[in-house]
């Protein structure tokens, strides 16, 4: 129970946070006609019967993510806003992953992706200091979130730094024996985008946000989701997405970027989601024509981040796992 | 054959790797970065004894390994066998200290277990997940030393050591869970 009055003083400290600079709460519809259409991504199918027993079904979703939603509120002129409500994703279970989960959700008009990090860092930074003296901890690593900034490194400095090699120049081979060496067996057959994932989540990952929480910023394009992309420079001549991902002690936090606007290539992305998950045998999702129509209304320039709130308490709280500052889990065989 | 999604790959679950009937002994669910799911699993094969890594993918399944599991109690050791007796068919089986490994340790004559068959041959034994035991050597408890939360070992009537808090005596009966091989509470009998 005190994990429980803890975790209620920390949504509380959160929601002070937004509204003492000027963000509006909201609160957007769990039941979605479209879940946000992502190849790795799968929704929960929910069935209504708006008629009564006898009617015809509706086949509708829990939302994945309150995106498509906010993104509508935000071009109808809401100016800044946050949500802090559930999410689901079904086939998501294990240490850091459950089918439902409380994600905070912010936008912020006119900021890019490096301000969104300034401001994360603020809203962590003061979390950690009020609720644990400045140190994230997690299974037995610890991520001070005081004087320091928060570490920034590339996607691609991510791998250099962690594995001495770079994750879209050097060949598969190469990849393939990082992973053979850091005792992970890849399944058959891996393409690049297999072994970097793998590479990522069983080595790279762990090692992130150690001693104080590290931001990974520049994906790849090809990983851009939701988030525009620019074109290469200084001394990395590659486009890459203006996305980035928060770590500490080992645990991804959240997910921002600077908001793709532009309503032809947002309807690109969302046709190759869907054509990857036919590729993978999974059924396509529907286009959610108010949100496509939003955008084409006229998204403002915005930066929007998602956080998941039960792993960052679980950090604050130096709590072994989600269950331990969740009140109930699901319940699932 | 019936398949396992990789969301069924959890720990206790029994499938088929290269061929031979395993248990999965962890499971690790990852998703990096809005990237694509993985398990990994660590299977432990009830043939060799081994234990065998495997990663896989979202959408690959895996086969569910074809056991047939029987209710059976434990009757008497000879030599290097268990005897066990079916307790529907009252057929009589001889299992190997191989083969049981280490439930061995917490069986007592006319204990209930499961047998667990693999193409009509015993591959594994279940003891219950609980078992109460009798001390039968321990060192004394040293007075005063109670409240002071220290262990000591102790041996069971099975020849089982385990470790147990320092008021247990000789002589008295304990509950032990066999999955940790961990000491739960003593028991009156």
């Amino acid at each position: 129970m005190q994990g429980l009055r803890l975790r209620a003083e920390i949504i509380d400290a959160i929601r002070e946070f937004f509204r003492s600079r000027g963000s509006l709460e909201v609160e957007t519809p769990a039941i979605v006609p479209s879940p946000g259409v992502d190849a790795h991504l799968d929704a929960i199918g929910v069935v209504l019967r708006p008629a009564g027993d006898d009617g015809p079904e509706v086949a509708r979703w829990l939302a994945t993510s309150p995106e498509y939603h906010m993104k509508r509120l935000l071009a109808a002129g809401s100016g800044p806003i946050h949500q802090l409500g559930k999410s689901w994703r079904d086939g998501e279970r294990g240490r850091l992953h459950e089918p439902e989960f409380t994600m905070l959700e912010w936008y912020l008009p006119g900021a890019d992706d490096s301000a969104l990090m300034d401001q994360t860092e603020q809203l962590v930074r003061a979390l950690a200091d009020r609720f644990a003296d400045g140190v994230l901890r997690h299974d037995g690593a610890e991520a001070a979130t005081g004087a320091e900034p928060f570490a920034r490194m590339t996607f691609r400095q991510a791998f250099h730094e962690h594995l001495g090699l770079d994750p879209l120049d050097d060949p598969e081979r190469r990849l393939g024996l990082a992973l053979r060496a850091a005792g992970i067996k890849a399944p058959r057959p891996a393409n690049r985008d297999d072994l970097v994932d793998l590479l990522l989540a069983f080595v790279v990952q762990p090692k992130l946000g150690l001693g104080r929480p590290c931001f990974v910023t520049d994906w790849p394009e090809s990983r851009a989701a939701l988030a525009q992309v620019r074109p290469g420079r200084d001394d990395d001549l590659r486009a890459s997405a203006a996305r980035f991902e928060l770590y500490a002690c080992g645990v991804e936090l959240c997910n921002g970027y600077h908001e793709l606007v532009d309503a032809t290539e947002q309807q690109r992305r969302i046709e190759a989601e869907n054509a990857q998950r036919a590729a993978l045998g999974k059924a396509p999702y529907p286009i959610d024509k108010d949100f496509l129509a939003a955008l084409e209304a006229g998204l403002p320039d915005c930066a929007g981040n998602a956080l998941g709130v039960d792993r960052l308490v679980m950090l604050l709280l130096a709590a072994e796992s989600l269950g331990d500052v969740r009140s109930f889990l699901v319940d699932l065989p | 054959m019936s398949m396992l999604s990789h969301t069924e790959l959890r720990k206790g679950v029994k499938l088929e790797i290269n061929g031979e009937p395993g248990i999965i002994v962890s499971s690790d669910f990852v998703k990096p970065g809005k990237g694509q799911a993985f398990t990994r699993i660590k299977v432990r094969s009830f043939i060799t004894g081994n234990t065998l890594e495997r990663t896989v993918k979202s959408n690959e399944k895996m086969p569910k390994a074809d056991v047939e599991e029987r209710n059976c109690q434990f009757l008497y050791k000879d030599g290097e066998d268990y005897h066990f007796m079916d307790s529907t068919s009252y057929d009589q089986l001889a299992i190997t200290a191989e083969v049981l490994g280490d439930a061995a340790k917490w069986m007592e004559e006319n204990m209930e277990a499961r047998l667990l068959l693999w193409q009509g041959r015993a591959i594994s034994v279940e003891p219950p997940n609980f078992v109460e035991l009798e001390i039968t050597e321990c060192e004394p408890g040293i007075k005063g030393d109670t409240a002071q939360g220290g262990t000591k070992p102790v041996t069971l009537s099975t020849g089982a050591i385990i470790t147990v808090p320092l008021f247990i005596n000789q002589g008295e009966w304990v509950r032990i869970d066999t999955r940790t091989g961990e000491y739960m509470e003593r028991v009156k009998k």
